[in-house]
Formats: C-alpha cells, structure tokens, sequence
C-alpha cells in the first residue's frame, strides 16, 4: 500500500507543479500530494509534570488493567477507560471533549483531525516511536496530514475471506465466491453489515471491472459508487446475513447458515472451530489500522503522551495486539520471545507484502483522495444513503 | 403546617367545622388553578421537560444541514433531507416493509391471546391460571437482547428449530423477515396477552351461559359476545406490539436474515453521520402511530378503555 501512495504521491505533486505552475506544498509521504484545510491546533512541546488521569475511549482490549496498572504505578497517571463499538460513536464522544486520548480506526481519524477535534502529535517526546514501527504503518493518509503526524500506530489487520472448509473444499483464491451470482455458495454468504463495506465491493472491481478506473476504493466518483453499490445489490441475492457484531458473526458460520464471508482473523480464532479457515484472495481486501490519537481539547496531555510512549513499546504494544487479535505497530516485539513470533506469523505482522495488498479504512470525502481534481467523489453520507439501498 | 394542637373539643356538641385550622388546604380548595398545578407540575416537568422538549430538538435537526466531511451538524433550514427520505426507493419500501411487519406482530399476538384469555380467565384450574399467568409474564423477566439472541440460536440453520423439524424432512424459515416477526410476537406478546386476559376475565359468566341458551356455539359466542366487549382491551395491548414493532431494529439485525431492513436500521445507521437525516426518517414512525391512534379513536374504543 505504502509503495502504491508514494508512486501516487509523486505523480500527483508533478501534475500538481505542472497545472499550477508554483511553488507546490511539498508531497509529504502519505499525504499523497493531497492538501487539506486544517484547524491550527498546537502540538505538545516539551512532557510536563503528569496530571494524575487520562481519560481513553478505546476499542474493546485496548486499555486493560494487565498493562494500565503498571502504567499508573510508573506515572501516577490513572487511566478512565470507556470502551465504544464503532468509529462513528468514538468521533462522537471524542467530540465532546470530556476524553484525552482515543484508539481511532483510519475512517475515524480523518474526521476528526478535519474537525479539528485532535492534535497533531510531537513525535520527538515518544520515546518508543523509533524505526521499530512497521512502516507500512507510518505516514498513511488516516494520520498523516499535510506533514503532520496525528497517530501513534497500535496494530492493523485485513478484512478476510472466511470459509468453512467442511463445504468450502478448495481455498478460494479471489472474492467471487461472494460476490458473483452463480457462486456455489449462493444463500451462505455473510457480508459486513456497515457502509464502508462498499469500499470491499470496490476492491473487487478494481480488479474485475477495470474500465471503471478506481484506483482508491475510498474515492469513488458517482459512476463508480454506482457500480459498487449494483454489485452490492447483485450480492445481496445471494446474502444469507450481515454481520456487525461480532458475536453474530462467529455464530452464523458455526450455527452453519453461512459458509463463507468477510471475517477478522481474530474471529476465526474466536470461533474456537476447526473448520474455520481464512485466506487473503487475490483482488487483495479492506482493513483496518488504529493509532493513538489526543484530543485539542486534552486536559491531560502529558499523562497522554507518556500513555502513548508507554504502550508503544514492544511488550505493551505487543500485549494489546495479542488481546485484540491484530498485527502489532512495533515490529520488535515479534523477536522477544517464541509466543510473540508465533502471534506475528499468524497475522502477517512484518509480512508488508500482505498488507500492501490491503487498503485500510478511510474516511470518504469529496474530495477525492486518489488525487483526481475533475470530479468530486462521494461523501460518507452518500454512501450511507447508498448502504441503505442495498438491503433495500 | 401550622397545625396546633388537636382542636377538636371533647364537649359533647359538635365542634363547629371552623375550628379546624388547615390554611393549605383551605388555601388548595378556594384555588382551582393552585390545586391542578400541585398535581400535575411533576407528570408536566416530566412530559414536557424532558420528553416533548428532546423530541421537538430532534426534530428540528431534520431541517438542518450537515458538514459532509467532518459529520457535524450546522444549523440552518432545508427539506432536502425529506425529499430524500420520501424519494428514495429503498426508503420507502423500507418504511412499507416496518409497517407491515408491525402489523403483522398485532395481529399474531391477538390470535394467540384471544383463546389464551378465554382458556385462562374461564376454562383452567386456579392452579393452571398462575401456573399460565407465570409463563405469559416470565420473559417479562429476561433481558431484551438476551431473547433475541435465544431466538437467533434456536432458528440458526444447525439450531433447534431445523433439528426437531428434521425427522419430517420440514426445514425451518432461517434468519427472514418471518423470523423477525415471530421474533418480536415473542417479545411482545405479554403485553397484548396481560389486557386481553384481565378483559375476559371481567366478562360475567352467565353471558356465555346466556349466548348458549340462546342456541350459540362456542365460535359464535366468541365472535359477537366476547371480542365487542374485548375490543377496547385488544386496542390497548396492539398500541404496544405495533409501536414496539415500529420502533425495534435489534431483532432484524439478529434474525432477519439478508432482507429486513427497518426504519429502525436506517436510523441507527445515520445517527451519528448525518444526524439530519436519521430525524426526518424518524418522523415516518411518528406518523404511522398518529394514524393508527386516529383510527383507533374513531372506532371510539380509546374511550371505554
């Protein structure tokens, strides 16, 4: 992915000096040439003296007494957890500026960092922000903005195919065992249940239906959301479930009324089933990739910083993305000990050959972040109205 | 209060009422006004505070424009958020297929609730009655969510449902829009069951006696004796299921399969992106309350309940 921007980044920047002819901003890695409208929010300078608590709104096994204890017994700092269950609730409560520090998802953050609702992060104070960092983890378009770091990177995994290989015999090797009508597993087909997942529609005809021209399943321009979301319509024939929660998910395929579907490796995992087996398919997938980001509004900006340098280093980060079940940021901490390699190779951890085929979860906008200047793309609400349409 | 000391006089003539000293509610009864507004200023703060208020600020959003990148609100007048709840295909259909379903879980849980009332109020043992009047309000008991989950591993394709029906080679509706009203008539079914059975119970006996002499059948006596006097009881317990059912999204995100998209999902889904468009939605639910309470007000059974 990350070789796919910077190639993006330098055509962009060129074109960019050629129509405008001026001193174009320079093409930072991960800004993709792509210059946007910022608040002016100051960033920390130096770490203080620590407040005494942080407030965090996590996912669910990022903040854990096993390693938030510790962390308050180092620092003073005392850590208020509130766990949400989607992007677009944690933009909401981060919005009310009662919290510090959140673990925001690539379709959360630029929201926010649009809104002005977070602060660019001071890098030199982390100690544990070194070359570590996986890279296809640093300077992404979701935190990385005309420049500025906003994120301190968590961990990151693919959306998978899933299947159950009591049916599904062979591993499929592309999507289209979910998507195209006359799929052997028509009826058993479970799809995420969020509009987002029209990016995974898009993925698949980036490959399928080149003539569309989507080169970023996040910037699609009415043409193309219109293929995407006649694709959806087509699977939706041959859906027996959405999933959004989890739990659902791992009961549908074991229960048996899907066999094959989108899933997280954590889930196959969860699913305690040997049957269940995951593959990357060739058309590449949607994932997610999660950084620490502070609030403007941060009353406790030293207790956040020295929480985000607290768990970036390897054995926390380490601790948080085995509990979640994801790819850790800090590549060191894959050669500590037999269990932490084992984790890493089971999801792919330094294998940036898998994540390049991966396109992280970002946040739709108008403006369209593949670069094109011609046409506008379609916003989140589009595609919300569009999501509707398909379970019409 | 002020009062004194006891004022009533031991002497043996009755006290003139004057003695009495109670200046508030002397007070209350010269003041009409002064006494309504005691007894409902709690109920009114309530009504109007923090119900009527939240929902008039909600509505109010369904006029306001929203911030396509950052997702927040701005403040303003426009109707393009109706237009694109009422000209949108998927929408209505969507709204069709919310009602429908309502419907539906009315008219399922008055069937089973009819014979289930009459059996308890007139035919079962005292013993049989608590033993059903138990059962009837033990999901009442539960947790929501808890049910719906029940429900989804009973009807899941390796589940109960398809593995009892199996040796009669019949295989059960799977996660479907069926599902999700059989679904909600489970959960709301006590709330139709409880009024139709306090109902029944009150009809007197001898008019089942009376409508047998009079040459009825049991079918008959039900048809024209029990259901015109059960109707303002089966009005108040459909207000329920229907408005419940209206409102409700968990179940068909649960068991509904691919195809059970309700209003309730839409507006689940916008609430945080495009709140404006989650509050014009919502005024569809609105409407169809209103107008099934119009109806049912016409048939002027509200006011014998």
């Amino acid at each position: 992915m990350r070789k796919k921007l910077l190639a993006l980044s330098a055509t962009a920047a060129v074109s960019a000096l050629m129509l405008a002819g001026c001193a174009a901003p320079a093409a930072d890695e991960g800004s993709q040439g792509l210059v946007f409208d910022v608040p002016e929010v100051p960033m920390l300078q130096e770490i203080g003296e620590p407040e005494g608590n942080v407030d965090i709104v996590a996912w669910s096994g990022f903040v854990e007494p096993a390693w938030s204890d510790k962390f308050t017994e180092d620092t003073g700092c005392v850590v208020n957890r509130r766990v949400a269950g989607t992007s677009d609730e944690m933009v909401q409560l981060m919005r009310t500026g009662d919290y510090d520090l959140l673990s925001a998802s690539g379709d959360a953050s630029l929201r926010l960092i649009v809104g002005g609702d977070v602060a660019p992060i001071n890098t030199d104070l982390l100690v544990n922000f070194t070359d570590d960092i996986v890279p296809g983890m640093l300077g992404q378009l979701y935190d990385t903005i005309n420049g500025d770091a906003y994120g301190v990177p968590i961990g990151r995994g693919a959306n998978v195919l899933q299947y159950n290989s009591e049916v599904v015999t062979e591993t499929p090797t592309s999507w289209d065992v979910v998507w195209e009508a006359d799929s052997p597993y028509a009826g058993q087909v479970i799809a995420y249940d969020a509009p987002i997942y029209i990016a995974d529609a898009a993925v698949y005809l980036m490959t399928h239906s080149p003539e569309l021209g989507i080169t970023n399943p996040y910037a699609l321009d009415d043409t193309q959301l219109a293929a995407a979301v006649d694709l959806l319509k087509q699977q939706n024939d041959i859906v027996a479930e959405y999933w959004a929660d989890p739990v659902a998910q791992i009961t549908s395929f074991v229960g048996g009324t899907t066999v094959v579907g989108t899933s997280w490796e954590i889930l196959r995992k969860l699913s305690a089933d040997d049957r269940m087996k995951s593959t990357l398919p060739v058309e590449g997938s949607t994932g997610w990739s999660d950084a620490w980001m502070i609030s403007s509004e941060s009353d406790s900006p030293n207790c956040s910083y020295l929480w985000m340098d607290y768990t970036s280093a390897a054995d926390v980060n380490g601790a948080i993305s085995m509990n979640f079940g994801m790819a850790p940021a800090n590549a060191a901490f894959c050669e500590l000990n037999e269990e932490a390699a084992a984790h890493c190779a089971e999801f792919n951890a330094l294998d940036e050959e898998y994540f390049n085929k991966v396109w992280f979860w970002t946040t739709p906008i108008e403006q369209c972040i593949d670069g094109r200047t011609d046409v506008e793309c379609t916003s989140f609400q589009d595609w919300t109205n569009a999501w509707a349409t398909v379970k019409g | 209060m002020t009062v004194n000391a006891p004022v009533r006089a031991p002497a043996s003539a009755p006290a003139p009422v004057k003695a009495v000293a109670r200046p508030v509610s002397t007070l209350l009864h010269r003041h009409r006004w002064l006494r309504l507004t005691g007894l409902l200023a709690l109920p009114l703060t309530w009504l109007v505070g923090l119900y009527i208020v939240s929902l008039a600020l909600l509505l109010v959003t369904a006029f306001w424009f929203i911030d396509p990148f950052t997702s927040k609100v701005i403040p303003g007048f426009t109707w393009q958020n109706f237009v694109l709840v009422f000209s949108e295909p998927a929408y209505i259909t969507t709204s069709l297929r919310t009602l429908g379903v309502a419907l539906a879980v009315t008219a399922l849980s008055a069937l089973f609730a009819i014979p289930l009332g009459i059996f308890m109020a007139k035919l079962a043992s005292p013993w049989m009655r608590a033993v059903l009047a138990v059962a009837i309000t033990l999901p009442l008991w539960a947790g929501y969510l808890v049910k719906i989950l029940a429900m989804r591993i009973t009807f899941t394709e390796e589940g109960f449902f398809n593995w009892a029906l199996a040796p009669f080679g019949i295989s059960g509706p799977g996660f479907s829009l069926f599902t999700v009203v059989l679904t909600l008539t489970y959960l709301w079914f006590p709330y139709m069951a409880l009024p139709v059975y306090t109902a029944i119970r009150q009809i007197p006996v001898n008019l089942f006696d009376a409508s047998a002499d009079l040459g009825a059948r049991g079918f008959t006596t039900i048809r024209t004796v029990v259901l015109p006097l059960l109707l303002p009881a089966l009005i108040a317990g459909s207000v329920f299921t229907f408005s419940l059912s209206l409102g409700d999204y968990i179940a068909a995100r649960f068991v509904g399969g691919a195809n059970a998209q309700m209003i309730g999902s839409i507006i689940a889904s916008n609430i945080n992106l495009n709140p404006p468009v989650a509050a014009a939605f919502s005024v569809i639910p609105i409407a169809f309350v209103v107008i099934y309470l119009l109806v049912t007000r016409r048939t002027g059974a509200l006011e014998r309940m």
